[in-house]
């Protein structure tokens, strides 16, 4: 570790992986609902583990991102971190703001919690992804505030990289569209409108400049390519990124109350969103052939190339595939959309966090630059156990999906929601089945930080000169 | 990439061309506001409208339904509930109607115990989603 302050970056990992395990226990949670439609009923709705899967899920990235931040922007600024004191300070008041929530959704019926907690003062609770009662949202905003204070100040007084300035732009970008979420007026079309500014300018925005500087930062670090050439892809990833994704937004306004022009805007501005992806892939396979080194942490490589490769499949491929509004008509709000924000939260916003505590937490925890080979044995099953089982989920609730549109929406003669519901249990079935692969892969990931702990680093060894291009 | 184009030039790239997308996207919400009154049946929100808001909200009704295709997939579109229940008092009858302790092994929804004028003001809330134009959005009645 070149500066002391990174340390605070430990915890922040730790908790994450914390919250990813609840996550996606309550995924399987969820998944049996689809098909043993009483389980756990009328304890555990499926509106509250849903509310528990996505809200974990927020908040763990959240805990990643802030981490990764943490870890990297000491090393690119070159100085300690501005304050590690408010660094493990906001740690804590994140950690128990999130633990308090979630145990109100579980142990409070979500109405009676909306009393406790004063949503009548200002109604923001409700709506899908941004349940929190009203004061955890403003918590949330205090801890982004002090969180960008911390890294700002640490940017502002040492060396400005572009690395660090993409990194700052993104969280920025999230903490002030999260301001959105406070606006909730009674017109719906409103509502829904400005909803998206928070949903989507995050994970097809500003999120998207977090996942580019993390990834530059670790393809830096692991490939030794010249910091100019990366700095030079950031940029042109980043730049398309926004150019396609902000007026992308308009896939969203098809059928909610917008004017259809939208439906021109939305199609063909997000058929272009899968640029950004692509040039993400091309870039980390590029930057990893032209290395100068072999890094020891082979784990970390493997995180980053796969973020790039499941990134393009989950939020290019399977976005494009129901994005253009003729399509969109019959496939909004299906199984579908569930298939596409599987793969796209997996392979983006997982993968890149994921990324990240393998590429830094050895060190954290002491280590030259890798964990043992056998650690990152175990932890590339997990890579592969994830990430096939995660293509799994998809696939079974794109099949589910293409069903349900058919039946629903397509033939001739349209059936019920509940019926066609029924039809499809298969593919419910087997979408659980591979849930229940996905935690092995988990548990798989979590055994890796435990085992060959007092083995050997593998060395780094230089590549043979003339690969420059 | 080839070393005639700059790490300035691509940096440019970015700030001009976010600029200038984040400007359209202003624009064309400034459109959008202008398009709305026509669309979105702005002249129906009664208080009773209202309140059925809140109570769609601070009962997580999003957890499980969509509500013009946004939510969770779980149980059925209710855009168009108005429609397909057969108006308020078909979606009064439905809410009161579910058993508290669920249906053995299927899907069902809670029971919520609202008084009458709580299910007023859902019903309303739902009757007055149903008039939003949404370019023909569901397909069909099915949702």
């Amino acid at each position: 570790m070149q500066y002391k302050s990174q340390a605070v970056a430990k915890p922040y990992f730790i908790a994450a992986i914390g919250l990813f395990i609840g996550q996606i226990l309550f995924g399987l949670i969820l998944g049996l609902q689809y098909v043993v439609g009483d389980f756990m009923f009328p304890e555990i709705p499926f509106n509250v583990a849903r509310m528990v899967h996505t809200n974990l899920l927020i908040v763990w990235l959240l805990f990643g991102f802030m981490g990764s931040a943490y870890y990297l922007v000491p090393e690119e600024a070159e100085r300690e971190l501005h304050s590690p004191g408010l660094a493990i300070l906001m740690f804590w008041i994140f950690l128990v703001a999130g633990a308090l929530t979630v145990l109100g959704y579980l142990l409070v019926p979500y109405s009676g919690l909306a009393q406790m907690t004063g949503n009548h003062l200002l109604p923001t609770m409700g709506r899908e992804f941004l349940e929190q009662p009203t004061i955890t949202k403003v918590g949330i905003v205090i801890v982004a505030l002090a969180f960008l204070y911390n890294v700002g100040m640490t940017v502002l007084k040492g060396r400005k990289t572009v690395v660090s300035l993409v990194l700052l732009i993104g969280l920025l970008g999230l903490a002030l569209l999260f301001l959105f979420a406070f606006y909730n007026p009674d017109n719906l079309a409103k509502d829904k409108y400005y909803w998206w500014w928070v949903v989507h300018l995050w994970v097809e925005g500003v999120w998207e400049l977090i996942l580019g500087a993390i990834l530059a930062f670790v393809l830096i670090k692991t490939t030794g390519v010249d910091r100019e050439v990366i700095e030079k892809w950031l940029y042109v990833i980043i730049a398309m990124a926004l150019i396609t994704g902000i007026v992308g937004t308009g896939h969203h306004f098809y059928w909610i109350g917008a004017p259809e022009y939208w439906q021109w805007w939305g199609s063909i501005f997000s058929a272009l969103e899968p640029l950004p992806f692509f040039m993400m892939t091309v870039f980390a396979f590029n930057m990893v052939n032209r290395r100068r080194r072999n890094h020891p942490n082979k784990a970390a490589v493997l995180w980053a190339l796969g973020t790039a490769v499941m990134a393009f499949l989950g939020a290019g491929v399977w976005g494009f595939m129901h994005t253009l509004s003729p399509v969109n008509y019959y496939t909004h709000g299906s199984q579908i959309t569930a298939a596409h924000g599987h793969m796209a939260f997996y392979g983006a916003y997982v993968m890149i966090v994921l990324t990240m505590i393998s590429y830094a937490m050895p060190i954290l925890r002491g280590r030259q630059a890798a964990n043992s080979n056998l650690s990152q044995v175990v932890e590339m099953w997990s890579f592969w156990l994830m990430t096939v089982s995660m293509v799994f989920i998809t696939l079974f609730l794109t099949g589910a999906g293409i069903l349900q549109v058919y039946m629903q929406r397509y033939s001739t003669d349209p059936l019920p929601f509940m019926v066609v519901q029924e039809k499809i249990a298969l593919f419910y079935w087997m979408r659980e089945v591979a849930g229940l692969v996905f935690l092995i892969g988990l548990i798989t990931y979590v055994a890796s930080f435990f085992v060959g702990g007092r083995q050997p680093e593998p060395k780094a060894t230089a590549m043979p000169e003339p690969a420059a291009g | 990439m080839s070393q005639a184009f700059t790490k300035a030039m691509a940096r440019n790239i970015f700030y001009g061309g976010s600029a200038f997308f984040i400007l359209l996207f202003l624009a064309l919400t400034f459109q959008t506001h202008k398009a709305w009154p026509e669309r979105d049946n702005r002249q129906n929100i009664t208080a009773s409208v209202s309140a059925g808001k809140v109570l769609w909200e601070e009962n997580n009704c999003i957890g499980c339904h969509t509500l013009l295709g946004e939510g969770a997939y779980f149980a059925p579109e209710l855009g168009n509930a108005f429609q397909r229940l057969g108006g308020k008092d078909g979606i009064k009858a439905f809410i009161m109607s579910r058993p508290k302790d669920g249906i053995p092994g299927r899907r069902s929804m809670p029971q919520f115990n609202f008084t009458e004028a709580e299910l007023d003001a859902i019903a309303d809330f739902l009757e007055y989603v149903s008039g939003i134009d949404t370019a023909n959005w569901p397909p069909n009645i099915q949702g």
